[in-house]
């Protein structure tokens, strides 16, 4: 038993989720900030970023660390390398927490209109794929993690009429298209959130079944192979 | 040329032990497949198994049946001849100390009766340039004997020795444990290079080694093969739980 090496890897994971609960956190706030025009949450959103970018770069350095140093295989091969790659997507959905802050901030310069989209129930549908994301990978459910694929289709829809919704809402009042372009961005912002969160849930699978599902590879064989 | 192994149903017991059970499978030609397994799972035994050198020791035996080619080693041909179609490396280099660098890697040929003087000049070099030591004693082939030669000179010096009789299978049993990197990544390299003329089996416990050197890996545990795939899908994602476990070290 390779003890140390298993406390590194626990530490790895600890580290991975705490950096999580920031990101959870940023796009919580930056959400709530649309839905209130609060924008000392949307400071607090960019404040934040910071700490997110130092955590990305403390753990590449912690897995690279041990790739050298403890040359692992098979299951902990991949679970360090779905590390690496959850790591920088929960970069890129901080990075999107901290767009959709600023989109707020600017739209606070702007008479409050009526939005034909609903960026909360988006927002809170991307923000569940990412919550269950991260449960998967807490508990090595590939299971789990396989039901927040399906999700990404939703999103996306959304995301469509969103488009579809402001093009017309620019075209009938061209006073709003300021706002209506924020809107626009925010909810481009929220259906990437669901990509990253569709990324992860891969890497779980990935490190779970040792299957590599990106980019719908193995979508057509009949029943998935439990280890 | 290498030649395929199939092994079917060897068994094979010290006394009353039963060191290797019932162990089934096909070792590529003109590849390299490493074994491995933890101390006394039946590695070492299995590959003794394949030059019948198991049999040397006088409690030992073995059923089944080994086929190198079309030969059946057990029914078709006698242990001398044998061992001279499967080289064997040793995990510590035993060269010949008193014989010099020339006459090590020619014992083998002198033993079967070589003695034309431009045959021997020829096998020696040629087993010393296919071992990749031949640059380096080209000048002192008569003159230093096997064991002035460092470690890893010693070891590739064994390789040359076991080549020189052209066999068809080359056996390594933890051919770098006793050397240093330097010289283990000369060991590799000769692997690599070897394996377009030879088919070769090799016994390690050094993982990286097996995943760096080997198409294919074997799994064994208390004298069973527990696994036997690519060496990719050995070292990234096992079938078996219990390969997952030697592999990432959880035994224990």
């Amino acid at each position: 038993m390779r003890i140390k090496f298993q406390q590194n890897l626990d530490e790895l994971k600890e580290r991975l989720l705490v950096m999580a609960g920031l990101v959870e956190q940023a796009i919580q706030r930056a959400t709530e900030a649309y839905s209130t025009r609060d924008l000392g949450l949307c400071e607090l959103v960019i404040r934040s970023e910071p700490a997110i970018n130092r955590m990305e770069r403390e753990i590449d350095q912690a897995a690279m660390d041990l790739l050298a140093m403890e040359q692992p295989m098979a299951v902990d091969l991949r679970f360090i390398l779905a590390v690496i790659r959850i790591n920088a997507d929960l970069e890129r959905v901080g990075d999107s927490a901290v767009s959709i802050a600023l989109r707020v901030q600017q739209m606070g310069m702007f008479a409050n209109g009526e939005i034909p989209v609903d960026i909360p129930e988006l927002a809170l549908l991307a923000a569940a794929m990412v919550r269950k994301a991260l449960q998967a990978f807490i508990e090595g459910d590939a299971d789990l993690a396989q039901s927040v694929l399906l999700l990404d289709d939703q999103v996306d829809q959304m995301n469509r009429d969103a488009f579809r919704s402001i093009g017309q809402l620019i075209g009938e009042k061209p006073e709003m298209a300021p706002q209506a372009l924020h809107a626009l961005i925010i909810s481009r912002n929220l259906e990437r959130v669901g990509d990253h969160a569709t990324n992860i849930a891969e890497d779980v699978i990935f490190w779970v079944r040792g299957r590599d599902v990106r980019h719908g590879a193995h979508m057509h064989e009949e029943t998935p192979v439990e280890e | 040329m290498g030649v395929d192994i199939h092994v079917e149903n060897l068994n094979a017991w010290y006394g009353k032990t039963h060191t290797l059970k019932d162990v089934t499978l096909h070792i590529p030609a003109n590849q390299a497949t490493a074994l491995i397994g933890p101390s006394g799972c039946g590695k070492s035994t299995f590959v003794r198994c394949l030059n019948r050198m198991h049999e040397t020791n006088p409690i030992a035996r073995a059923e089944g049946t080994v086929r190198m080619g079309e030969l059946d080693i057990y029914k078709d041909a006698s242990p001398v001849e044998i061992r001279r179609r499967v080289g064997m490396v040793f995990q510590r280099p035993n060269p010949f100390p008193t014989m010099s660098i020339y006459d090590n890697v020619a014992s083998g040929l002198k033993l079967n009766g070589f003695r034309k003087r431009k045959v021997l000049d020829e096998v020696v070099e040629r087993s010393l340039k296919l071992s990749a030591l031949w640059d380096e004693v080209k000048d002192d082939l008569k003159k230093k004997s096997g064991a002035s030669l460092s470690g890893g000179q010693q070891q590739r010096l064994c390789i040359a020795r076991a080549l020189a009789v052209d066999p068809e299978v080359l056996l390594m049993d933890e051919p770098a444990s006793a050397l240093d990197p330097i010289s283990t990544a000369k060991i590799e390299d000769l692997i690599f290079q070897l394996k377009s003329e030879y088919t070769i089996v090799i016994v390690t416990h050094n993982m990286q080694q097996a995943a760096r050197v080997a198409e294919k890996t074997g799994f064994f545990l208390m004298g069973g093969l527990v696994e036997f795939d690519t060496t990719h899908k050995i070292f990234t994602n096992p079938s078996d739980k219990r390969t997952e476990d030697y592999i990432t070290g959880r035994f224990g």
